[in-house]
């Protein structure tokens, strides 16, 4: 590699990491002061994107681009005022699960707006063209992008050390308690804060029109991307957020001038693994201060009583009997069902009585599905053995995993655990020898005597009823006793001799195989997969089930895997915007329902004997 | 023999002593009372016994056995309770399996998957709640216990591992008087049925004159009294700590 | 001014005071009495919003202010320096300062920058200095001038002379006068009894979460019994 083409691929890099640092910098910020994740923050940026699309049509290409941004922005105010401001005292996950809705019906009201194709922005006028640099061609645009970079982190420097809103910010986002008793406006300061990172996030879109077409799929690729940025450079450090950006665009840069192109769609994760293993709170980051206030408090996890067992008990045998009045549609959703809530489950386990919260719970139903797809097409292993040993593969993943995870807590966790469900995930997309790449794998058929769908709703019944049940029967156990401990109080639970690290490891290992044998029994009632099996929308799917189910219960997670399996089917059968019926559903039970599904029963017990 | 004696015990922070030289010793069935101003270096005390500390120079004897500079988790096995200032309990449990949880840890239980949680160790578990006097309200939840019922199921989950020492921080802080008598009454009887040597810190002097065998007093991490409550009572240098005016002069 | 009726509060499960009434009038200095645990700190979190009162009402000029978030209460005129300081340690003197300013006030001290660094000298000094490389003294002088900015009718300080230097100690007890002689009310907590003699109108002692006695701070002087009694060991 030339000198020349050495730095030409610095300079591309540096293109690259401009707009990444501008979305990570909206998101650090918003997470500074209000203390939210926004999962919606790369559908902010889309939004931006088909702005500045349909705005440049009418003002041109460079005035669309403030326009584009200032409207984002507008709409980042209102969301903040309208929805998020009633959430502020919510639990973590319930504001996740909210701005979450918020990707569903933004990526389904630009379906609506912008129609399914992807948008070619228009090019830059008068930075249309390639300057020489050292006698090559560079894009011009892409030296503009350059400049924007350091440019907005300067701009943003100015703002929060020279003006009174930025010392108020910087104050707010130390202890905003403190700047609350002297009086600091907290609803104007949160609002404008948000809607300052919707801005970004906005400009972060509209400004990579000529590198790139306006997607629908940007939303949760963006936003993985700067959570990634933001972890690694420090929660709420803006040089942090430039310095990873820079370190993750130029790394990928350079991993595609040395012909590991593949490895791009991994590298970031790669290196968030790498620096939240040796710096726990990113490059630039510090300690988080411990919470002040009482977390949340919840109720018992009472083992299922007689009547909620003879409950359960008669809907297995009503479910065991399906199949002999019909082996239609139904039967392949109650399957689907089942898989699912066997899935859900298992997330439940460790999200729930374990507090370990995984964003990347589907790298294991993935690790299971690719494993039974392996065996049975690869080495030709019969299907019976293929289905037993999958879950191994997948809870031997766990194990690696989850070794790294359970050094960390809260939002960090939860980052560490996509990580490396991203990084199964690019090994699946890119690995076509075994995998197939991003076609998957077709052809994985159950034994001759499974081969009908009923007899394979049997199966499956028997399956999952059988690991829910040894789950649940695990957490009513010493083990489970003492992962609830560890829990509710790390203090006390170690002033008892309980080894918290070693218990949540081995509990996110049975997780993990528990969701590998769901992710087995779905391969062989598909007959294919799917690199879908293990993205992070799966991922997404399974905290919506549990979260929509009430993590605090027992039984939740059965009825939110079903009912969100039944939502989907439905409404994607009859509806073309059926994320965004899902979301305003999502967005109806946290605002009506905070504990979830699982909470109605208490809920309306007690309001019976008011 | 003492139970626990601790020797010229020191601990500094970023060159601040908070705890220097400190030595005393607690016997089977006494109730040794610590007290100071705050920032006097009872809570270092306390975490360098326990283990969540460790010293930089000094001695922790448990029944003459070293356990100075081992984790919190061996020292509870060697037979050392502890309730803490702010009450750490399972929020999320009843109070039974609260306790349940401490004695299966003692048995070495926890690892086990299958087995039936809600029918191990439930008579020891509600003979530990019965001794504190919360058997009555063994099925609710820790969430929803009174703060005076926290302390006494704190010191039920203590009590599991049949200790030798109890360590008790604060352990009546955020009570109403009556309870707060109460509490230290069910302390003393069974530091002395059980023979518990019981080292506590109390910023309530009525509950530490009432209920305390013996008083040792600290302030600026250094022993500045020690002996029966009348005598630290009358002690000048004592009176000028606790108010810490002269303290601060000198 | 600032007036305290069966008062309840706590954290979480634990209840720290039970039923507290207080009543301070404008231009007086009142300081809070009693040992660690009594409740000092929490009395002046609950008046500040900071901790949600369980019972009872706070009135502040005549306005019913229990219910509202710190932020209203301070734009109130109530200004709070809490025990532990908590000066924003990313920023500097001057910017600690400018995160406390509000508009001037109606019968209230108008006070700049310029003039807090009269009443701090050590702090016009280190006006660039960041919060986080200050010393105790210099922190707690800073977080004072920090609540001062907001022109207060009002000031809740919390152990304002705790783990001072004896020198330093003095400073502040000669800054709170001042104060006071610039007719601001002030209620303060201390366990430093020399402190609060030389700076109090009344003393109010506090035990177990309840008042349990007040009167004139000159009788508490005259009165070891009642020193003994409550704050001695």
């Amino acid at each position: 590699m030339s000198a020349t083409s050495i730095l030409l691929q610095f300079l591309n890099g540096l293109a690259g990491a401009s707009a990444l640092f501008l979305v990570a910098a909206g998101l650090s910020l918003i997470f500074g002061v209000t203390r939210i994740v926004n999962f919606a923050h790369g559908s902010l940026v889309m939004l931006g994107m088909y702005l500045a699309v349909a705005l440049s049509e009418v003002v041109g290409f460079w005035w669309a681009l403030p326009c584009a941004a200032l409207a984002v922005a507008g709409l980042g105010a209102l969301i903040e005022s309208v929805l998020l401001r009633r959430l502020y005292r919510a639990p973590e996950l319930l504001q996740l699960l909210a701005t979450f809705a918020l990707v569903l019906i933004i990526r389904d009201y630009a379906l609506w707006q912008w129609g399914p194709e992807d948008l070619l922005g228009p090019r830059a006028p008068g930075m249309a063209g390639a300057v020489t640099i050292i006698g090559q061609p560079f894009p011009a645009y892409d030296l503009f992008l350059i400049a924007v970079g350091p440019a907005v982190l300067g701009a943003l420097w100015l703002l929060l050390t020279r003006t009174r809103w930025g010392t108020l910010v910087r104050a707010a986002t130390q202890d905003r308690e403190m700047a609350s008793a002297l009086g600091v406006n907290q609803r104007l300061q949160f609002t404008s804060v948000f809607a300052l990172g919707a801005l970004l996030a906005g400009l972060g879109g509209a400004l990579q029109l000529p590198r790139e077409p306006a997607t629908l799929k940007v939303d949760l690729a963006v936003v993985s991307d700067a959570f990634v940025v933001v972890v690694v450079g420090g929660l709420g450090s803006l040089p942090g957020a430039f310095v990873a950006a820079l370190l993750i665009a130029e790394v990928k840069a350079f991993c595609i001038a040395l012909g590991y192109s593949k490895l791009t769609l991994v590298v970031e994760f790669l290196i968030m693994a790498l620096v939240l293993v040796l710096r726990p709170w990113g490059l630039m980051g510090r300690m988080p201060a411990p919470a002040r206030g009482p977390a949340a408090l919840e109720p018992p996890l009472a083992a299922p009583s007689p009547r909620v067992l003879a409950g359960l008990c008669t809907l297995l045998a009503a479910l065991a009997l399906v199949p002999l009045a019909t082996t239609g549609f139904t039967l392949v959703l109650l399957t689907d069902m089942l898989v699912f809530a066997l899935f859900a489950v298992s997330l439940h386990f460790i999200s729930g009585p374990a507090g370990l919260h995984s964003f990347g719970h589907a790298a294991y139903f993935g690790l299971g599905a690719y494993g039974a797809g392996i065996l049975a097409l690869r080495i030709g292993a019969p299907m019976e053995l293929s289905l037993a040993t999958a879950p191994l593969l997948a809870g031997g993943g766990a194990l690696l995993f989850g070794w790294f995870c359970v050094r960390l807590s809260g939002i960090y966790l939860a980052m560490l655990t996509l990580a490396f469900a991203q990084i199964a995930w690019s090994v699946a997309f890119q690995w076509d020898a075994v995998t197939g790449g991003s076609n998957g794998l077709i052809g994985i058929w159950p034994a001759p005597w499974l081969a009908s769908k009923a007899a394979y709703f049997w199966l499956v019944l028997a399956l999952a009823c059988a690991a829910i049940a040894l789950l649940w029967r695990a957490l009513h156990s010493p083990f489970g006793y003492a992962l609830r401990a560890a829990r509710d109080s790390p203090l006390r639970a170690d002033a008892i001799g309980i080894d918290a690290r070693a218990l949540q490891w081995a509990a996110f290992t049975v997780a993990g195989l528990f969701a590998g044998i769901a992710g087995a029994l779905h391969a062989f009632s598909k007959g294919s997969i799917s690199p879908e099996s293990m993205a992070v929308a799966r991922s997404v799917d399974g905290l919506v089930m549990v979260l929509l189910g009430g993590i605090q219960t027992l039984t939740g997670p059965l009825w939110g895997a079903a009912l969100f399996t039944w939502l989907q089917d439905a409404l994607a059968r009859g509806f073309d915007y059926w994320r965004a019926a899902i979301g305003c559903v999502i967005l109806a039970l946290v605002l009506a329902l905070p504990g979830g599904l699982g909470s109605l029963g208490g809920l309306l017990k007690r309001q019976g004997r008011a | 023999m003492s139970v626990l004696q601790v020797s010229g015990l020191s601990k500094s922070f970023g060159g601040v002593h908070a705890v220097r030289n400190v030595s005393f010793a607690v016997v089977a069935g006494e109730l040794l009372a610590m007290i100071g101003p705050n920032g006097a270096g009872k809570s270092t005390c306390f975490n360098l016994i326990n283990g969540q500390l460790t010293p930089d120079a000094g001695r922790v004897l448990l029944e003459g056995r070293s356990i100075t500079g081992l984790p919190p988790r061996a020292i509870w096995r060697l037979g050392v309770g502890r309730t803490f200032q702010v009450t750490a309990t399972f929020a999320s449990m009843t109070v039974r399996e609260n306790v349940q949880v401490a004695l299966l840890s003692h048995a070495r239980r926890l690892p086990s998957p299958f087995a039936q949680a809600p029918r191990l160790q439930v008579a020891q578990a509600d003979a530990l709640l019965a001794q504190a006097g919360m058997l009555d309200q063994a099925d609710r939840p820790a969430a929803v216990l009174a703060y005076g019922d926290l302390k006494r199921l704190e010191l039920a989950i203590a009590l599991a591992n049949r200790p030798r020492l109890l360590l008790m921080d604060e352990p009546t802080a955020g009570m109403a008087c009556g309870e707060r008598a109460a509490l230290m009454r069910l302390t003393a009887s069974l530091a002395r049925a059980s023979a518990i040597a019981v080292l506590f810190t109390e910023h309530d002097m009525d509950t530490v004159f009432t209920h305390a065998d013996r008083v040792i007093v600290l302030a600026g991490g250094e022993r500045i009294a020690e002996g029966a409550p009348a005598k630290v009572r009358a002690d000048p240098r004592v009176r000028e700590a606790y108010l810490g005016t002269e303290a601060l002069d000198a | 001014m600032l007036e305290v009726r069966a008062l309840a509060a706590g954290y979480g499960r634990a209840q720290v005071l039970f039923g507290f009434d207080l009543a301070l009038r404008a231009g007086e200095l009142v300081a809070l009495l009693g040992r660690n645990g009594a409740g000092k700190s929490t009395t002046l979190k609950a008046l500040m919003g900071l901790v949600p009162p369980a019972a009872g009402e706070v009135h502040f000029r005549g306005e019913r202010i229990d219910r509202l978030a710190p932020w209203r209460i301070a734009r109130l005129g109530l200004a709070y320096v809490p025990e532990e300081r908590r000066i924003f340690t990313d920023l500097s003197v001057t910017e600690n300062l400018e995160v406390g300013r509000l508009p001037r006030r109606e019968g209230a001290v108008h006070w700049t920058a310029q003039r807090l660094f009269e009443l701090f000298p050590n702090l016009g000094r280190m006006r660039d200095r960041r919060g986080g490389s200050m010393s105790g003294g210099e922190q707690q002088m800073l977080s004072i001038a920090r609540s001062l900015m907001g022109n207060p009718l009002a000031l809740l300080l919390d152990e304002p002379s705790e783990g001072l230097a004896p020198v330093i100690v003095d400073a502040m007890a000669g800054a709170v006068l001042e104060l006071k002689r610039e007719g601001l009310c002030v209620l303060l907590t201390e366990q430093n009894l020399r402190f609060a003699r030389r700076v109090a109108d009344r003393a109010c002692i506090l035990e177990t979460g309840q008042l349990r006695h007040q009167g004139a701070m000159s009788a508490l002087d005259a009165d070891p019994a009642l020193r003994e009694r409550y704050l001695a060991a």
